[in-house]
């Protein structure tokens, strides 16, 4: 089973994030990028895969910060190749990412293409339907679990409230992944190391992508509205938890 | 163009999920804006379906039973085909699981111009929506043009109420485009029953990412077994197989309104608010002051969850004994 | 005749494929020379086999560069009492990992490989030298390497360090955050570039830990007290990497390092100044062999060096009855039970009382090695985390406060006060905490 990954790095939640000057964009020197960690569970799944079915998994990302590290960092999880798009532009939005991605990929010979479920830059929707309705391919989001079989693969969807479809898909297909099996394996630094010196990565060649419909008018952080009384102590806490009838 | 908005109706098990109304009451508010009526897309849904969408100006019911099972391929398809036939400007899709199958192909195939993660929009003379992204920390607001577009809608942004009416609309039925039948539905899968239900419980204790650690939830255990309460957790968790999926709040799990809900080491990222925003009150403890999830919450305390879930349990079991 | 050899429950976890079981003959009547000798006095032991161990896992071990003292252990047993975990009712210790070894267990599948805190408390028993600390951070390079099962809190924490330079995940740009409420100015070289005394490596503890900023604050005033021209790298600074390197990630180590040490040659000072021994530890003995050699102290170091200076400013008394955890790797690895015992004594009214456990025989407190991060580990095979027994110690002599000077330790005790049910009894203090109590404000 040859599994493509279309890998991107998003904004880490973990900072505070603020407006630049322009009010229409994040300010790019506060900015630290994270690998989206929905792209981490589809590679962890496509590595999955290939431990059950064999085959070869390939990372793709487009070029930016910190992308050698990343596809360094997912040839030593153990994908074959990792594939590295320059030449692109500035790619603003997951539209013209996908047509990026769908013309690197198309042609190429796969079974599956693996992506995470969203992101949260997702602006103007998401990578998965939108690279498989460019390449016609059939498509499933919110998938949890991958199982091949002949020329096919059978899936679960999760639905809200634990419930989930259970699919058949023929393949070729893309699918948008919510979780792998397991939880995503940890890269030894070491191991990465290993890899830099002795690995390169490819590159190829993007087309532009154009721009997806919609321009940005601006950005700010929401509303706080009358936001949250702040309590100054856990003896508050318990009066507040009293005076609501919670405790016996 | 017209200021027709098309509304995708979700459903499963022949029951609508409330998106649906939410849709169509902002729906509707969109349509007078731009002097139009409302449609809603019924897809594999029957006559019976059609007359529970009394707020809408028409039901387009495509295809029969042979849709009422949700098929992203062929649920996509025949929404192209909706839209083919009623040309609205403005189509609106939950932004749900259901949602992520269908807007987006639709956007990729037509060439539309889509906005996710909605929490409002405007149809003036030119269409524009808030999408609320990064986790909940910022708000952007973008012009998708003159129309026609595509929305995802966050649920439980809008009220469902301003969905639901009496009456039941004109049906038109639409013939299913020929199903290309590469994914196939085979079955639906219910979450295992014997678990806490945490949808019945008065006082709920959420932890999220702040928990830090799989052994550390005995921590709020020890505090919801003080208090009474359950133990439920934010989708990363559940991911990691910390807890079980029955107790996952949030878009992709269960919603819930307890009495009292205490979100510890949570963020507040949109996918967990719209399966809590309806709580009785919502009291947050997070370290970082900035947490989104102090706009949403009614009290909170910028602190370590640990030392309060700590104080607060010793604090009850001492009111009881 | 051979009888059926009787059951020996102390040797049940030795399989029996592996050790053939002592068997004996015995006849039923036996006179010689006379003398009745029947029953047991009679009893003759076959010749057992002693040999015929499969050494595949202690091979494989021993095979890696580093481990090979594992192979030296003569079982004397002499380690097994000195080693800390086995003391909180682990089953550890060198000679037992030995014997398991012996009997086929693969030491990198096993919990044997994570539990050592690398305190070195039985390396200084050891009569054969072996050496434990650079056993298992060989070994446990190897199982994190191939992917063996590494316990996952670990791996977390790995993540985490090598996502943001900080174990706990925080984001990097808040690591100066704790400047704020120190009350006195804190020079930023990265904003502020100025030759300066020291170059004061803060570490994450006291960075982004509610307790260890208490420490930061209280050293920042101390050292501006004392009229020592300081710096921090801010934002600039990473985890040293030691515990990483013991844990099992020396690639991690070296890319943290390799960063450290570029951040120090960029500015002009005389001596680095450590807030904790992990640090002192990495910078003093492992950033050499990667090229980068710099004077370094521990805090304790350096000011018990300017006591001339300093005692004088500690007017305010301290009566309290305080003992001191030396902190393995500021004592036992680096030879120093002096520095903070000379602050101590420094201080107005306090009455010092020595734990048992004391300078090189200190009993760990469960930190070292990768132990900060796997809590919930030592939680399923000891009966107790070393820092509860520690606690436990320095209530039994009569403290009233527990002094330390490593950041690991604050949080460590403070949690293991409240789980032993003391809380209100000790109080878990950093050396610099008290100095700065002592000392007038503003």
């Amino acid at each position: 089973m040859n599994v493509i990954v279309l890998m991107k790095r998003i904004p880490d939640l973990v900072e505070d994030l603020e407006v630049d000057g322009s009010g229409k964009a994040l300010d790019a020197e506060l900015l630290k990028l994270t690998l989206n960690e929905f792209d981490d569970h589809a590679l962890e799944e496509a590595l999955l895969l290939k431990e059950a079915a064999g085959g070869e998994v390939t990372a793709v990302a487009l070029d930016g910060e910190e992308v050698d590290k990343m596809l360094f960092t997912a040839l030593a999880k153990g994908a074959d190749r990792a594939l590295k798009i320059e030449g692109a532009g500035a790619v603003d939005g997951t539209v013209p990412l996908a047509r990026v991605f769908a013309e690197v990929i198309r042609g190429r010979p796969f079974d599956l293409v693996l992506t995470g479920v969203q992101a949260a830059d997702d602006r103007d929707g998401q990578l998965a339907p939108t690279v498989a309705a460019l390449l016609d391919l059939p498509c499933v989001e919110v998938v949890t679990a991958v199982h091949p079989e002949d020329g096919k693969v059978s899936l679960h969807k999760e639905y809200s409230g634990g419930v989930v479809g259970e699919f058949e898909v023929d393949l070729p297909a893309v699918l948008g992944i919510q979780a792998a099996r397991q939880t995503p394996r940890y890269a030894p630094v070491s191991k990465v190391r290993q890899i830099q010196q002795s690995a390169t990565l490819e590159t190829v060649a993007g087309a532009a992508g154009n721009g997806g419909g919609l321009t940005v008018v601006q950005m700010t952080p929401p509303e706080t509205g009358a936001g949250a009384q702040m309590l100054s102590g856990v003896d508050e806490l318990v009066a507040l938890l009293e005076s609501k009838g919670v405790l016996r | 163009m017209s200021g027709d908005v098309l509304v995708v109706a979700e459903h499963l098990g022949g029951a609508f999920a409330d998106v649906t109304f939410e849709l169509l009451g902002l729906g509707k508010k969109l349509a007078a804006a731009g002097g139009g009526s409302t449609a809603v897309a019924l897809i594999g849904g029957d006559e019976a379906m059609a007359g529970g969408l009394g707020a809408a100006d028409r039901v387009l019911a495509v295809g029969g039973p042979e849709l009422a099972d949700f098929n992203p391929e062929s649920w996509a398809a025949a929404l192209e085909a909706a839209v083919e036939a009623a040309r609205p400007r403005i189509v609106l899709v939950g932004y749900t699981a259901m949602g992520m199958d269908l807007a987006s192909t639709l956007a990729a195939r037509t060439g539309m111009p889509h906005a996710a993660f909605c929490v409002g929009a405007e149809a003036g003379e030119r269409v524009t929506a808030v999408s609320q992204l990064y986790g909940g920390k910022m708000n952007v607001t973008c012009d998708l043009g003159a129309g026609p577009c595509v929305l995802s809608v966050l649920a439980g942004n809008f009220p469902a109420d301003d969905g639901h009416a009496d009456g039941s609309p004109p049906v038109e039925k639409l013939p299913a485009p020929a199903a290309r039948g590469r994914v196939r539905f085979k079955r639906l899968i219910e979450p295992e029953a014997g678990d806490v239900d945490i949808t019945a419980q008065e006082v709920l204790v959420a932890v999220g990412r702040g928990i830090g650690s799989k052994d550390d939830i005995e921590v709020a255990e020890e505090l919801a077994e003080a208090l009474g309460a359950a133990v439920a957790a934010t989708r990363p968790l559940i991911d990691a197989g910390w807890l079980p999926k029955t107790r996952q709040v949030g878009k992709s799990g269960l919603k819930v309104s307890p009495k009292v809900y205490l979100a510890l080491g949570v963020s507040g990222a949109p996918e967990h608010i719209e399966g809590m925003k309806s709580s009785g009150t919502i009291i947050a403890v997070n370290t970082d002051r900035h947490a989104p999830i102090f706009n949403f919450a009614h009290y909170g305390m910028v602190a370590d969850l640990f030392d309060v879930c700590e104080e607060l349990t010793e604090a009850v079991e001492e009111r009881k004994g | 005749m051979s009888e059926p050899t009787p059951p020996r429950p102390d040797l049940d976890f030795a399989p029996r494929e592996r050790v053939k079981r002592q068997s004996y003959v015995e006849s039923e009547s036996a006179v010689v020379e006379g003398i009745d000798i029947s029953g047991q006095w009679n009893r003759m032991f076959e010749p057992r086999e002693i040999t015929g161990y499969d050494l595949t896992y202690m091979d494989k071990l021993t095979a890696l560069p580093g481990a090979e003292s594992m192979a030296w252990c003569y079982q004397c047993a002499q380690c097994v009492p000195a080693c800390p975990v086995d003391t909180a009712g682990g089953d550890y210790g060198p000679r037992k990992i030995y014997r398991r070894l012996q009997l086929g267990t693969d030491i990198f599948d096993h919990s044997d490989l994570w539990l050592c805190t690398t305190c070195q408390n039985c390396v200084r028993v050891c009569p054969k030298e072996v050496d434990m600390v650079q056993i298992m951070p060989a070994a446990r390079a190897a199982a994190v390497l191939e992917g063996r099962s590494v316990p996952g809190e670990l791996l977390e924490m790995f993540q985490k360090v090598a996502e943001y330079g900080n174990p706990m995940g925080e984001s990097p740009r808040k690591r100066v955050r704790w400047t704020r409420g120190a009350g006195v100015e804190v020079r930023i070289l990265p904003k502020d570039p100025a030759p300066v005394e020291v170059l004061w490596f803060v570490g994450d503890y006291y960075a982004y830990h509610p307790r260890g900023v208490d420490a930061a604050q209280a050293m920042a005033r101390v050292l501006t007290r004392l009229g020592v021209e300081f710096g921090i790298l801010g934002v600039d600074e990473r985890c040293d990497g030691d515990s990483q390197r013991l844990a099992g990630e020396p690639g991690l180590f070296e890319e943290l390092a390799e960063h450290n040490i570029a951040e120090f040659g960029k500015y002009e000072f005389e001596t680095i100044v450590c807030s904790g021994p992990h640090a002192y530890n990495a910078i003093k003995n492992e950033y050499p062999k990667l090229g980068g050699e710099f004077p370094v102290q521990h805090y304790t170091q350096f000011m018990s060096a300017r006591l001339e200076t300093l005692a004088p400013l500690l007017t305010k008394p301290f009566a309290r009855r305080v003992t001191f955890h030396d902190p393995c790797y500021l004592g036992r690895h680096n030879g120093d039970y002096g520095s903070p015992r000379r602050l101590l004594q420094a201080v107005p009214e306090l009455r010092f009382q020595e734990l048992f456990r004391c300078r090189e025989q200190g009993y760990c407190c469960g930190g070292g090695g990768g132990g900060m991060w796997l809590d919930g580990y030592a939680a399923e095979h000891q009966v107790e985390r070393l820092s509860e027994n520690r606690v436990r110690e320095a209530i039994q002599v009569g403290a009233e406060v527990l002094a330390v000077c490593c950041p690991y330790e604050v949080s460590r005790f403070e949690d293991a006060v409240k789980s032993t049910g003391n809380d209100g009894k000790l109080e878990v203090l950093d050396i610099v905490e008290i100095l700065d109590a002592c000392m007038e404000q503003g």
